[in-house]
């Protein structure tokens, strides 16, 4: 006991307060006494140790990853033989009081919140449980419904539960369980939000770029460079031409949150400008800008699907633009400077509908911005080497985005609410990510 | 007749030697002379030398022939590279624009010039962005830029039926670097021809 203490008083010594907006590059570990929850300032969370069982080790290190991601607490460390003593004890003959949960100890290590992970005592199934360590109970126990580590499914069964788990304190669904495309060396790669389970979804040989998620999650739509629109089914592989597209040079395509219509971008003898198209009634192709003198392009619906912001550059550079999904009512969105503000590029519509994301060049140098699209203000995320690209986390919270600040480009992720970033690819390049929508059903 | 004579004679040689046991036979006595087969003999031979002139001569004949075809063929391909040459030659742009510069007019003069030289002569523009700025964004500068060059000639009489565009973006780029140089190399359009370039005149002048 008085090793532990020692402990304590030590990690005390270092506490570390949560930097706020700032894009940093190291993942804070840092220490915090224990504070009720407040907006702004995160709670402690505890990820208590237990058996160690190749399963519940799989599921311990993986929530534990998923809930420090979630950046909603402040993950307390401890060495892992201090951690290891903190289990629950449940052995038979703990009597009444089995399971015990020392809820003064992890409040005296700074702990809101303790996560446990154990074999249910029925039938075995890995169980997670967050207690609230102020009020001294279960917060909420979810038993993992795919029990073994082999299964293709068990990674997103541990991430939904991870979510639940989150859900439980901030009334807010996590995101660990969804899914990243990206472009690397001209081919579609899919990643988990974790940064596990990097598979390639397009063709070899075909140089594909801008993929796109539907709303359901279960297909894409991307360029095959350098003309022609597909849509890509992910279960199966099956990829379909978009018939319009194959005339004239199509790119950058999303879907509407109806996910039947299509907007993109078509360059033709008259500049680029952005088009709708009904993919499920193969009908209805319709330009919605006429540019002539400049470009119109990177189209993206509001989540109500009545607006489409774009971008324009009849300002001279390129910046942000609104419109109807109609083409009616085009105006300038996100403010700007003439003459002083750089090039704006690549927005994307935020799924709750209050933001806009999008790169802006700073001193020759594209920055992750987000607009507040209420009060039409803006925002800069990001200053560390070259960022941009940036697409939304269906929390809202999270922008995936890509940097150059390793000297190569990889997908990254920053937290708009705290700054906090970290890297979630490592291969020889990766580029134009999208994020996916909340995965809540196999996908594959 | 003719023949009698030397075949009595062969047959006494050999008796003669077969008389002797095998020593050395004396040398066979000339034949006797004949005028007739001389001149005969003549003839034929005059008549194959004088078909053998005949045959050399038109074998002359079509190689001048066949030579002056090359020279003239391969002059023709001299002159079609030259003329493709350049036809290819490429522009630059500045960073993050499509205007051509004043040291390019020259250049698609060139090709004004080539165009009307060649009515049948289809080309097609594509433009290039250097890495920077935006992926997407940077495919819809290359289109601008290959409209801008396809506009120049559009506007100077080349019907635009003869001139197709597209835009590679930033994905193919020159000079895989990452420094001004490259950059600058990299922001170009890039000419080539689609149809009715098999054989290419110069324009007067060129």
């Amino acid at each position: 006991m008085m090793r532990l203490l020692g402990t304590i008083v030590g990690l005390l010594a270092f506490a570390a307060t949560a930097a706020v907006g700032q894009d940093t590059t190291v993942v804070e570990q840092g220490v915090r006494v224990g504070i009720t929850y407040t907006p702004g300032v995160r709670p402690g969370l505890l990820v208590l140790g237990g058996e160690r069982v190749t399963v519940l080790d799989s599921v311990r290190a993986m929530v534990a990853r998923d809930l420090e991601y979630s950046d909603e607490f402040e993950i307390i460390a401890l060495p892992m033989g201090d951690s290891m003593s903190l289990r629950i004890a449940r052995e038979p003959g703990d009597g009444e009081s089995a399971p015990y949960v020392n809820y003064p100890l992890y409040a005296a290590l700074g702990a809101d919140y303790a996560v446990d992970v154990y074999p249910d005592a029925v039938d075995g199934t890995p169980t997670v449980s967050m207690f609230n360590v102020g009020a001294s109970a279960r917060q909420r126990e979810i038993r993992v419904d795919v029990t073994s580590p082999g299964d293709p499914e068990f990674r997103l069964a541990v991430h939904r539960a991870a979510d639940e788990l989150v859900r439980s304190v901030t009334g807010q669904l996590g995101v660990a369980a969804s899914r990243l495309l990206f472009v690397n060396r001209g081919r579609v790669y899919r990643v988990d939000s974790d940064g596990a389970e990097v598979r390639p979804i397009s063709e070899e040989g075909v140089q594909a770029m801008s993929p796109s998620w539907a709303p359901d999650g279960r297909r894409m739509i991307y360029m095959e460079f350098p003309s022609s629109l597909y849509e890509h089914v992910i279960a199966t592989g099956r990829r379909t031409l978009v018939p319009v597209t194959s005339e004239a040079q199509n790119f950058t395509p999303v879907y509407a949150p109806d996910g039947e219509t299509i907007a993109f971008s078509r360059a033709t003898n008259e500049g680029t400008d952005v088009y709708t198209y009904n993919l499920a009634a193969q009908c209805c192709l319709q330009r919605l800008t006429v540019g002539r003198l400049y470009d119109n392009l990177s189209p993206t619906f509001s989540p109500d699907g009545r607006r489409i912001a774009f971008i324009s550059n009849r300002p001279g550079l390129t910046q942000v633009y609104v419109m109807g999904a109609d083409g009616t009512g085009q105006e300038l969105f996100a403010p700007f400077e003439w003459g002083v503000t750089g090039s704006s590029n690549a927005p994307e519509w935020s799924p709750d509908g209050r933001y806009i994301t999008f790169h802006r060049e700073v001193e020759r140098s594209p920055q992750i911005f987000v607009m507040d699209v209420a009060t039409q203000t803006v925002r800069q995320l990001t200053s560390a080497g070259r960022n941009y690209d940036p697409t939304w986390a269906p929390d809202n919270r999270h922008v995936a985005f890509v940097s150059e600040r390793t000297g190569s480009r990889q997908v990254w992720i920053i937290d708009i609410e705290t700054g906090r970033v970290r890297q979630l690819t490592r291969l020889g390049e990766a580029r134009l990510p999208s994020w996916s929508p909340r995965i809540t059903a196999p996908i594959n | 007749m003719r023949l009698t004579v030397p075949l009595s004679a062969g047959i006494a040689v050999i008796l003669v030697a077969y008389a002797c046991g095998g020593g050395p036979p004396p040398p066979p006595p000339p034949p006797p002379v004949n005028q007739d087969s001389i001149d005969a003999e003549r003839a034929r031979r005059d008549s194959i030398a004088r078909e053998r002139a005949r045959e050399d001569s038109l074998r002359r004949a079509r190689e001048a022939a066949d030579a002056a075809a090359r020279d003239s063929i391969a002059r023709v391909r001299r002159e079609t590279e030259r003329v493709r040459g350049m036809l290819e030659t490429m522009i630059n742009f500045e960073y993050d624009q499509s205007q051509v510069r004043q040291q390019d007019a020259s250049v698609l003069d060139q090709k004004l010039g080539i165009l009307r030289a060649n009515p049948g002569l289809r080309i097609q523009i594509t433009g290039h962005a250097d890495e920077r700025g935006s992926d997407e964004y940077n495919l819809a500068l290359g289109n601008r830029r290959a409209l801008a060059a396809r506009q120049y000639l559009i506007d100077r009489g080349i019907s635009g039926d003869r001139i197709s565009t597209n835009s590679l973006g930033e994905e193919r780029p020159l000079d895989p670097r990452s420094n001004e140089e490259a950059w600058a190399r990299n922001r170009r359009d890039e000419f080539s021809i689609t149809a009715g370039g098999d054989v290419l005149r110069a324009p007067s002048g060129m």
